[in-house]
């Protein structure tokens, strides 16, 4: 145990994922070493971060505005609908260009070991999305493992009666990954080859 | 297939050392406790990613340590492989192979094989159901790789399955349209699923390793034959659901398994626990009419076990390439039929690896290159 603000530093930073006891205190060790101006940069961006970005009120991905960058386009097709886990997947599916409609962040995947249910996700917001009728086609995009595959069918089970077209990125993903790993040319290909799914 | 070279750091009593291995017989001695087993035990968690001794890896890591390193130089045919795994008991495996880092270490299994005979093989026969399981699953990976992520993937949806059962379960189930119960429907599918796959895959191997078994058994235990094969070794599969009659095919047995869910679903949710599944599954052993399990002797339950892992041997053998074996301990276990039979083994195939405290438990012509172990150190290969 270190003095005062020394530990809570190092508290703090072993919050944070990914990062253990260890590596919290080199990184606790490193601020403590670095130059004044640098440390108050990083402190400013971190409030700022929490200032300004939100989540996009119709699709929960990040933004600075009330609606992203990808609801704000008008030449986005929103007759098609990208169902992902995370903000982060938003991004790999973007750099591979391959897709043109908008998306909808769920904010994780069903995992009852980590007390995740449907009702944890944004799924009744999806709902209400749906409900108008201008979505024809939802490609589910969670990521390509146990979690992800238990959430598309639960989605899959609850959409398929609304008469929409549902489909599954195609396979080829590597399996038990995250999408966020999945390289463009890869993603991008399982975007094109999608196929319905039926269960 | 044999291995060339062994490194150990930070495994078990190793701080670090490398081992030159040959082709054929390498014996290593020493007093006990001065780390042959463990210098086995590395050569096999190569070969599985797991122990024969424990089931969490933390024990693997050298007190002190927080990793260990094993690395090993496989000869296959003519090419080689350089395999290593990084044990990191606080988060996951890595596994390089050739010197390139691979996305999951389990992408490593399948390089080298290894058939291991310890003296706690006498739980195949007179132990729990869970002994048998690993049984058949380990020889199951060895021969297709891929099945150690449907292993994985089954062993992570029984735990997600049983925490949504513990609290379904808790929060009162008659209530409808209950999220808990519908995404139970979900996990439902999932465990069928994977379940059938395990389930199908487990059945076809019970298959294949019959023959094997009595054929070996016969050999090991030198019985003289009673009319009507009253003594036969046979092992079946025991499914803990009714299968369906015939051949059945892997849809077949989703199908089953799915049916058996909803049969079972008040049991279920009262217990939260999965109670129908391979993890509950168990296999049969027979010498003639009787079970062995509260039929057999000391000695016919030894035959049966070394019976087992002798068929698995020729299983794999049959598939191509020899498995490297290793036998820790087992000689002075042996009287001297059970002694020769498996001495004839060992003379034909390509590498044997064998632990003895001292060389007069060994038969004397397989000492052939010999190893003294003491302290973490290992000292040979003195030719005889
Ligand atoms: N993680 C570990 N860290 C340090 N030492 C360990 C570790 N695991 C086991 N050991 C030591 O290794 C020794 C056991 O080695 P091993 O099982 O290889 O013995 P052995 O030579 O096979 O003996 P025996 O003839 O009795 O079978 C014990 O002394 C034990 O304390
Ligand atoms: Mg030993
Ligand atoms: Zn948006």
């Amino acid at each position: 145990m270190y003095e005062g603000v020394v530990q809570d530093l190092v508290d703090e930073l072993g919050r944070l994922p990914g990062i253990g006891p260890k590596s919290a205190q080199r990184i606790a060790f490193h601020l403590l070493a670095a130059d004044a101006t640098d440390v108050h940069r990083l402190a400013a961006v971190l409030a700022e971060v929490k200032e300004k970005v939100r989540f996009c009120s119709v699709c929960a991905n990040v933004t600075e505005e009330e609606l992203c960058r990808v609801c704000r386009d008008p030449r986005r097709d929103l007759a098609l609908l990208c169902v992902v886990e995370e903000p982060k997947d938003v991004l790999a599916v973007e750099r591979t260009r391959e897709f043109r409609g908008r998306y909808h962040v769920l904010g994780g995947a069903i995992s009852p070991i980590e007390g995740i249910g449907p009702e944890q996700l944004r799924i009744r917001e999806l709902m209400v999305r749906l409900a108008d009728g201008t979505v024809t086609e939802v490609i589910i995009a969670t990521d390509p493992n146990l979690e992800g595959e238990a959430t598309a069918t639960y989605l899959t089970r609850l959409l398929r009666p609304m008469g929409l077209r549902v489909t599954r990125l195609a396979s080829g993903l590597p399996v038990g990954g995250d999408l966020e790993y999945a390289d463009e040319v890869t993603l991008g290909r399982a975007f094109e080859g999608r196929r319905s799914v039926d269960d | 297939m044999y291995v060339s070279l062994l490194e150990l750091i930070d495994f078990r009593s190793y701080p670090h050392t490398e081992v030159p291995l040959a082709a054929g017989v390498s014996v290593f001695l020493g007093p006990n406790g001065q780390g042959k087993t463990n210098l086995v035990e590395a050569v096999d968690y190569i070969a599985t990613q797991s122990s024969h001794r424990v089931s969490s890896d933390q024990p693997l890591v050298r007190s002190g340590a927080d990793r260990a390193i094993v690395r090993a130089q496989v000869q296959r045919d003519d090419r080689q492989a350089l395999i290593e795994v990084e044990i990191n008991p606080g988060g996951s495996n890595r596994a390089r192979l050739n010197g390139g880092q691979l996305t999951k270490a389990r992408e490593a299994l399948g390089i080298l094989r290894t058939v291991l005979f310890s003296p706690d093989d006498l739980d195949l026969v007179k132990g729990d159901p869970s002994a048998r399981r690993r049984f058949l699953d380990d020889l199951l990976v060895a021969r297709q790789p891929r099945f150690a992520a449907v292993r994985s993937d089954y062993d992570r949806v029984l735990r997600q399955r049983n925490t949504l059962l513990k609290t379904a379960g808790r929060s009162g189930r008659s209530r409808p349209g209950d999220s808990a119960l519908s995404t139970l429907e979900v996990w439902d599918a999932h465990l069928a699923r994977t379940g059938a796959e395990l389930l199908s895959a487990r059945l076809s191997l019970t298959a294949d390793l019959r023959p094997h078994l009595t054929k070996h058994y016969t050999e090991v235990a030198q019985t003289v034959p009673k009319p009507g094969g009253g003594n036969d070794a046979d092992l079946s599969y025991r499914s803990s659901f009714p299968l369906p009659p015939g051949a059945v095919s892997r849809p077949e047995l989703a199908e089953a398994l799915l049916g058996q869910v909803a049969v079972r679903r008040d049991d279920e949710l009262d217990r939260g626990v999965t109670l129908v599944g391979p993890h509950r599954d168990d296999v049969t052993f027979t010498l003639g009419w009787l079970p062995t399990r509260g039929y057999s002797s000391h000695g016919e339950s030894w035959s049966f076990a070394l019976a087992l892992r002798l068929a698995a041997f020729s299983l794999l053998r049959s598939d191509g390439d020899d498995p490297v074996l290793i036998l820790d301990d087992v000689f002075a276990e042996l009287d001297d039929a059970r002694r020769i039979r498996l001495a004839e083994l060992v003379r034909e195939t390509e590498q044997v690896l064998v632990t003895a405290a001292v060389p007069s438990d060994v038969p004397a012509d397989l000492l052939e290159h010999r190893f003294d172990v003491r302290d973490a150190k290992v000292t040979g290969a003195r030719a005889r």
